[in-house]
């Protein structure tokens, strides 16, 4: 292998990958948050022919599910192959049981896990260790690292430990924290892995591997004579484990020079008060405990490392017996337990010390437990000193919670927000950007620059909105003489980049600075005007801290050095220039450099371009001479409008402005139950352009409708009356219909939802003759047209909406109902939020989602603002995300529970028949339809029901009253992606085919895991290169279609929107109409196809005409003579496959880095796209049912 | 016959050339060329604009969305060490170099002065025998006069020429007001060839959707009318070698295209339709029609019939405008003789 550096900038994950993958030689994987990127460096790794300690690269797996990579690992261990596998949150829960067994049956093994928050009222894909808690009764070995370096380090212990101990170890950080943080270590070079990893453990592991050359059998079934006894001869192993740790501890002490212990004390040896705590929060700690001292006091830190085997004897070694108070920080919830896990340890080890001796008698400190840091929230100093002034209270509080205000059961310390003790030698920096604009990348770029180039060390985290489209990213990075160890934010920067000048309006990006900081700010705004341009907020600010401000108009010098919207490195540039972090000449050559090697391989013209950046930058950057007073008379505009809902105007308005963590306990629901609509109240203006309508050149198809991802092109037919007090830009023109005679017509944007994408623009039939290149809708800026359309789309909202008995099945007619999911996070161009749009307009006054984990959950159900929203009847779609892996069967509860619902409605309006009339129960039991007239029809009655119900007080009636909207047919549609469809859930969803229950199933199909960043599904194409298929996927997709339709009893249809909207329309009514289990599958096109998503449709299109997504639908009960139970709606192939796959970086990946294999793989894909559509047509020829005989 | 050709500097087994076209891709095809008798290759165009447009939709559609999400960094894999931009084709010309022992001649299309002078440099490292530059280009600015167009020509022609030690031919197009003197500044600049001509893609209207389509049909045999006329002027007053390029698809075609004073003789269509396996059949017929009618080497038969030899020199100037125009009895062809 080639010699690494001896410094080196990675964050947690590659840390910890480079020596998993060094040690291993099978590794199974499957991708969640925040693990991924580990085994995303396994796969590339492996790609590109690296190899391992032993000179053989690692044969890579992904698996279906964690529960499926447990499985493989299990094996891959019995038969003898040195394993590891990476994981998180729920996925480690899925391995448990394969967890149990290799602990049992001695497998040397690490799992290395980073560490996440388990899903409870809510999912969360940030760190805590409500995962590996949940693990510790398993026999694992724990083993915890709280920083970068020590992730590497531990990585490297854990793996030696396994095989030395034949004990498996779990290998576990903070998600995110440590997980996400770059920061700049000693890399091990692989002399240090070979004195670690001694060759005969590897040897005596290889001759335990089951072989049919020496065999044994393992797994067997015990009875109670002897399970218990055989379960005990394990103890010596467990025993051995902090003797093992601790001997590998000192020898990589001598190696490295880094020191480790099982329990490792930091702080003052005769310490009276002490806080234990485990993972990245004991650097905190630490720094608190270390100025606290200086100032007098007796603290210390006690760090766990070795957490399970827990020693009893190392811990109370490592404990100064004059501690006279303990506070044991868990990063877990343990509801109704005497304590959480640490605490009940650490009680128990004390009490256990004393009893042996370990500890004297007269050490018998007061123990307390408290949380904190749930979901990465912050774990700062100042909370740690918060809890060491409880400490020194005459009783301190037990069970209490730090760093956030508990004002329900009063649980929470108070911490002084305002202590900082960061010292001044630390540059502290912090970047407001979007993340389309590149801020991220150029600051990992400047920490590797002068991590890697300065004898400075560097730290950088990264905080990202939850929305796709629009989001906001906030860089903090340190850099300083000595290792960094603050594992929170930048409380008070030094320098702070406002990337975006929209962010002044806002939120308070100056909040952060410290005084005399330097702030840097993007805007249009010249030197002379960018003051008075500033809100006054933010004026007061920079007077007040006496902060110096520079401006620069980023976007200008990137159009002009050809970088379009990438402002990235001239933002880097211009904080090299004005933080003095490095000489500015130096620092240009070392950007200069650092572009060449980013951006070599995206081809010359980039980097000449980036250097064209760089070189004008310095010309267009100007610092600001700040008055003495605030005079702007502009104020920032509130977060949210004033007519917003209480909630929204209390909590919402707060978590948008980036304060959710000032929001105490009373402020949530108890159960996670939140309000709909709240997107609406979210005016994020993303959008540079808009569409604009040309009413006379408009057909009104609507089909710019339909294909909007985010429900900001609406059209609606009204009464011409309507129009009396329209807004004087208000657009209408006759509506063109048979039967509605006489009424108007209007497409109305909503300018401040629009995020810009074109697909209304590009579906858009309707071409001036005279001047083809102008539509019915084209891009205009959105500035300008801002105030009088937003005023347009007010007043559009408030004219009438259709009646729901009227809907058709026809793209036309169900696009002037409204969308009941609406300017959701989702992707600018979404491939996917068109169906579910599609969806609420068809069915929303009567849907049930359920949801599985994935972009639909996210764009779906992430606060702050989510987006399904409820019609003028305050009824909507009533949406959850219960897992990823088991929606279906989640789906499939909530339709049992609604069929149960109805049948004991109608249980009871039998029994009371003639007390309610038998006309109305009659009606009510034979009116339970799913069609829109139905519906409607069946709640008048339930209105007349309730009216009769009204005032009754028998029981019965009292049990009807509850259950009587059941009497109205509830819809459930089962959503979700191909990585639940086709992987992980497909288990359940197979089970769910084959119930014959009244559900829907939607896939959305990416044919990745999109939301993850693109990992492989077996939905993912032939030829098509993805994570963890990097060189190619060699087989076709699976077709879940084809598979759902041999079951033979479901209703399945597979539609492209963008190549046949009415197919969509009809099939989503023909699902939604059959009385059984129907599943449609759905393209979906996806960024992480690698073009642009302006060309979705086209895409879609293509992918129809070449015969690789053939439409069809296919109705089981289409048995009439001469029927055809499978309908073909799209024909054999008008283009070559090449035409379509030639558009998608995804294929072209592979055209670049090895063309003779991606030739060869779509050589076979488009001999497989022939075949199988041919296959397609034979089906349903044969399926054919024959026309009657003739009679004559 | 001995039917070897001097052509760019280069010794050629005969005058008849593979043209640019996108047989070059496949390597197989590329052995059956050299096995067939092709004496020298001709790669299809690097077009700088399309690495340019390729780089800045990447930057748009792949890189804008890095770095935006908690859960994802990127949304595409990053293994092999492969680039964007000129590397695949550079690639392609050391493989075809590696498969046959035949010359290999780079073709350009660049749009910058740096990419024009860096790309050739590059193809010229890669193993290229000879580079065409490849000028495809569309004047729509009114302001712009044709002393412009052609002064950034032999701009162009200057610079790769002065940037490489191979030797360089310009493939240009028919539209220009005073070829001759054209010809004669790109060779004054450097140019030792010249190719006649390329043939602009001439898109085609979809009068139902209102679109333009892009469309690409292959030449035809009247197409080599322009080239015989062209070359016969040009190779009587022109020290260059000429190339022709475009409507040549028989054996007949190629004596003809030599006979008016074509160095080489190149052909793709034909190719296409008929596969490299056409390339013998041709080159056959050549060999034999120069046989059968008593040629004693290829030198006699080039340029026989151009501007200063052949015997009716008018029938390529304006007088035969005139003739042909006379000539005209007004019958549809169909209905005569």
């Amino acid at each position: 292998m080639i010699p690494r550096p001896r410094r080196v900038t990675v964050d947690g994950n590659e840390a910890t990958a480079a020596v998993a993958y060094a040690l291993a030689e099978t590794i199974a994987i499957y991708p969640i948050t925040p693990s991924s990127p580990m085994a995303e460096s396994c796969d590339e790794w492996s790609a590109k022919g690296r190899k391992n300690l032993w000179g053989t690269v690692p044969r890579i797996m992904e698996m279906q599910s964690e529960a499926g990579a447990a499985g493989a690992v299990h094996g891959m261990l019995q038969a003898g192959s040195l394993s590891t596998t990476f994981t998180a949150s729920q996925g480690l829960l899925l391995m448990i049981p394969n967890l149990y067994k290799i602990a049992g049956e001695l497998h040397p093994f690490v799992i290395h896990v980073a560490a996440r928050t388990l899903a409870t009222h809510a999912l969360s894909i940030f760190g805590d260790h409500s995962d590996v808690m949940a693990c510790r009764q398993i026999g694992l070995a724990m083993l915890c690292s709280a920083t970068v370096q020590e992730a590497q380090d531990m990585a490297a212990i854990a793996h030696a430990a396994t095989l030395r101990s034949r004990i498996p170890f779990m290998h576990f950080f903070d998600g995110f924290r440590t997980s996400h943080e770059v920061g700049k270590i000693g890399p091990l070079g692989d002399d240090v892995l070979r004195a670690l990893v001694r060759e005969e453990d590897v040897a005596a592991f290889r001759s335990r591997a089951l072989t049919p050359d020496a065999p044994v059998i393992r797994g067997t079934a015990q009875n109670p004579d002897t399970f218990f006894q055989a379960r005990e001869a394990c103890n010596p192993f467990y025993a051995a484990v902090p003797g093992v740790v601790d001997d590998l501890f000192a020898e990589f002490a001598a190696l490295t020079g880094r020191v480790y212990r099982p329990f490792e004390y930091e702080g003052d040896p005769a310490a009276e008060q002490v806080i234990v705590i485990m993972g990245s929060g004991a650097e905190a700690v630490a720094e608190c405990s270390a100025r606290l001292n200086n100032e007098g006091a007796k603290t210390g830190v006690l760090k766990v490392r070795l957490f399970r085997p827990w020693s009893v004897a190392a811990f109370a070694g490592a404990l100064p017996d004059t501690v006279r108070s303990i506070a044991v920080l868990d990063r877990t919830k343990e509801p109704g337990a005497v304590g959480e896990p640490l605490y009940q340890d650490v009680v128990t080890a004390l009490a256990e010390a004393r009893c042996c001796g370990l500890l004297p008698r007269s050490c018998d400190p007061v123990v307390v437990g408290g949380r904190y840091g749930l979901s990465s929230k912050e774990f700062t100093p100042a909370m740690a000193r918060g809890v060491f002034e409880e400490l020194r209270s005459e009783v301190p509080r037990n069970h209490f919670t730090v760093g956030i205000v508990d004002d329900v059961s009063g649980a929470s310390l108070p911490w002084d927000r305002s202590w900082d003790i960061e010292p001044d030698d630390v540059t502290r920096a912090v970047f407001f950007g979007l993340g389309s604009d590149g801020t991220v990348g150029a600051n990992k770029n400047t920490i590797k620059i002068i991590g890697e180039e300065t004898d400075n060390f560097a730290q950088g985290y990264f905080v990202y909105d939850s929305k796709k489209a629009g989001a906001v990213t906030i860089s903090h990075l340190r850099f300083g003489p000595r290792p960094i160890r603050s594992t929170y934010l930048v409380g008070r920067a030094n320098f702070v980049g406002v990337h975006q000048w929209e962010f002044f309006d806002r939120m308070d990006v100056l909040d952060v600075a410290a005084p005399g900081a330097v702030v840097l700010v993007n805007s249009v705004h010249g030197p002379e005007t960018v003051w008075a341009a500033l809100p006054r907020e933010a004026q007061e600010m920079i007077v007040a801290r006496k902060l110096k401000l520079f401006t620069i108009d980023a976007y200008r010098v990137a159009r002009e050095s050809g970088m379009g919207g990438r402002i990235n490195t001239i933002m880097q540039t211009c904080f090299f220039a004005i933080s003095g972090v490095l000489p500015r000449e130096e620092a240009i050559a070392q950007i200069k450099k650092a572009i060449e090697k980013t951006y070599a391989r995206k081809g010359s013209g980039v980097v000449q371009k980036n250097f064209a950046a760089v070189d004008a930058t310095l010309a267009a950057l100007h610092e600001v001479v700040v008055p003495e007073v605030a005079d702007s008379p502009r104020r920032r505009p509130p977060v949210v409008p004033g007519e917003a809902p209480d909630l929204v105007r209390r909590v919402t308005a707060l978590m948008l402005a980036g304060q959710g963590d000032m929001l105490p306990v009373s402020a949530f629901p108890v159960d996670g139950s939140w309000p709909l609509g709240t997107t609406k109240w979210e005016k994020r203006n993303l959008a540079q352009e808009i569409p604009v309508w040309d009413a006379g050149l408009c057909i009104q198809c609507n089909k710019c409708v339909l294909v909007c991802p985010h429900a900001a092109v609406r059209a609606k037919f009204y009464d011409k009356s309507g129009l009396s007090a329209a807004p004087e830009t208000f657009k209408a023109v006759d509506f063109r219909s048979a039967t509605a005679k006489g009424m108007s017509y209007t497409i109305q944007i909503a300018p401040e939802d629009c995020t810009g994408c074109t697909l209304c623009v590009q579906v858009c039939p309707a071409k001036d003759k005279a001047n083809p290149r102008h539509k019915a809708l084209d891009m205009a800026p959105q500035l300008p047209l801002r105030d009088a359309e937003r005023a347009n789309y007010e007043f559009f909202l408030g004219l009438p909406e259709p009646d729901r008995q009227t809907m058709k099945a026809e793209v036309k007619a169900t696009q002037f109902f409204r969308p009941l999911i609406e300017y959701s996070g989702a992707c600018a161009g979404c491939g996917e939020t068109p169906y579910l749009k599609l969806l609420t307009q068809m069915f929303g006054d009567r849907l049930l989602i359920a949801n599985a984990t994935g972009c639909s959950s996210i764009y779906g159900g992430n606060l702050p603002t989510t987006p399904y929203t409820t019609g003028g009847d305050g009824r909507g779609p009533a949406w959850s995300n219960s897992l990823f892996e088991d929606n279906a069967e989640y789906g499939l509860g909530m339709r049992i529970a609604l069929d149960k619902h109805h049948e004991q409605a109608c249980e009871l309006l039998r029994g009371m028949g003639a007390d309610l009339g038998d006309d109305l129960v009659t009606a009510l039991i034979g009116g339970y339809a799913g069609d829109g007239a139905s519906i409607v029809a069946q709640r008048e009655r339930v209105i007349a029901l309730r009216e009769k119900l009204q005032g009754r007080t028998d029981e019965a009636a009292r049990r009807l009253a509850l259950l009587a909207d059941y009497l109205v047919k509830k819809s459930v549609w089962i959503v979700g992606g191909d990585g639940w469809a086709y992987d992980i859930g497909f288990g359940g969803l197979d089970h769910v085919l084959w119930s014959g229950c009244d559900v829907n199933i939607l896939v959305m199909d990416t044919e990745v895991y999109s939301n993850t960043g693109g990992q492989s599904s077996k939905a993912t194409p032939l030829g098509a290169s993805a994570k963890f298929a990097v060189s190619g996927k060699e087989l076709p997709k699976k077709d879940l279609a084809l598979y759902a339709m041999m079951n033979g009893t479901a209703y399945v249809a597979r539609v492209a929107f963008g190549a046949k909207d009415s197919q969509t329309v009809q099939a989503f009514a023909e699902a939604e109409d059959f009385p059984g289990v129907s599943l449609v599958v759905a393209y979906s096109h996806c960024i992480a196809h690698g073009y642009g998503m302006h060309h979705g449709l086209e895409q879609q299109k293509l992918a129809v005409e070449s015969a690789y997504w053939p439409l069809f639908r296919f109705n089981p009960r289409r048995t009439a003579p001469g029927d055809e139970p499978l309908k073909l709606d799209s024909g054999a192939a008008k283009v070559p496959l090449s035409k379509y796959l030639a558009n998608e970086m995804r294929y072209r990946i592979l055209e670049r880095s090895d063309p003779d294999h991606a030739k060869m793989l779509q050589e076979a894909a488009q001999r497989h796209v022939t075949g199988h559509f041919a296959e397609y047509e034979r089906l349903r020829d044969a399926m054919r049912v024959p026309p009657e005989p003739s009679t004559n | 016959m001995d039917l070897t050709t001097d052509y760019l500097g280069l010794r050629l087994k005969n005058p008849l050339l593979p043209g640019a076209s996108p047989l070059v891709d496949d390597l197989d095809a590329v052995r059956r060329l050299e096995d067939a008798g092709a004496p020298a290759l001709v790669m299809h165009s690097l077009f700088e604009e399309q690495i340019t447009l390729e780089e800045a939709a990447e930057m748009a559609d792949v890189d804008a969305h890095e770095y935006s999400f908690a859960e994802a960094a990127t949304y595409l894999p990053t293994a092999g060490d492969f680039t964007l931009g000129p590397d695949r084709y550079l690639d392609q010309i050391g493989r075809i170099k590696r498969a046959v022992d035949i010359p290999v001649i780079a073709s350009l299309n660049g749009t910058t002065p740096g990419g024009w002078t860096g790309y050739a440099q590059l193809m010229e490292e890669a193993g290229a025998d000879a580079l065409e530059i490849n000028v495809y280009f569309l004047p729509t600015d009114p302001a712009e006069t044709s002393a412009d167009v052609e002064a950034r020509l032999v701009d162009v022609v200057r610079r790769v020429s002065g940037a490489v030690s191979i030797p360089v031919a310009a493939k240009l197009s028919p539209f220009f007001s005073a070829l001759p003197n054209l010809a004669r500044q790109l060779h004054d600049a450097g140019a030792r060839g010249l190719v006649l001509f390329n043939r602009f893609y001439q898109p085609d209207l979809d009068p139902e959707e209102l679109q333009v389509k892009p469309t690409l049909e292959l030449s035809d045999a009247y197409e080599l009318r322009l080239r015989l006329r062209w070359l016969a002027i040009l190779s009587a007053c022109n020290p260059a070698d000429l190339s022709a390029s475009g409507g040549v698809h028989t054996g007949l075609d190629a004596v003809k295209a030599v006979m008016a004073g074509a160095t080489t003789v190149q052909m793709v269509s034909a190719l296409l339709r008929q596969g490299p396996g056409h390339f013998a059949e041709v080159l056959g017929f050549f060999n034999r029609w120069l046989e059968e009618h008593e040629y004693e080497s290829l030198a006699q038969l080039r340029g026989s019939l151009n501007l200063s030899t052949c015997p009716d020199p008018a029938a390529f100037e304006r007088a035969n405008y005139l003739k042909v125009l006379q000539s005209w009895d007004g019958r549809p062809t169909s209905a005569k003789g």
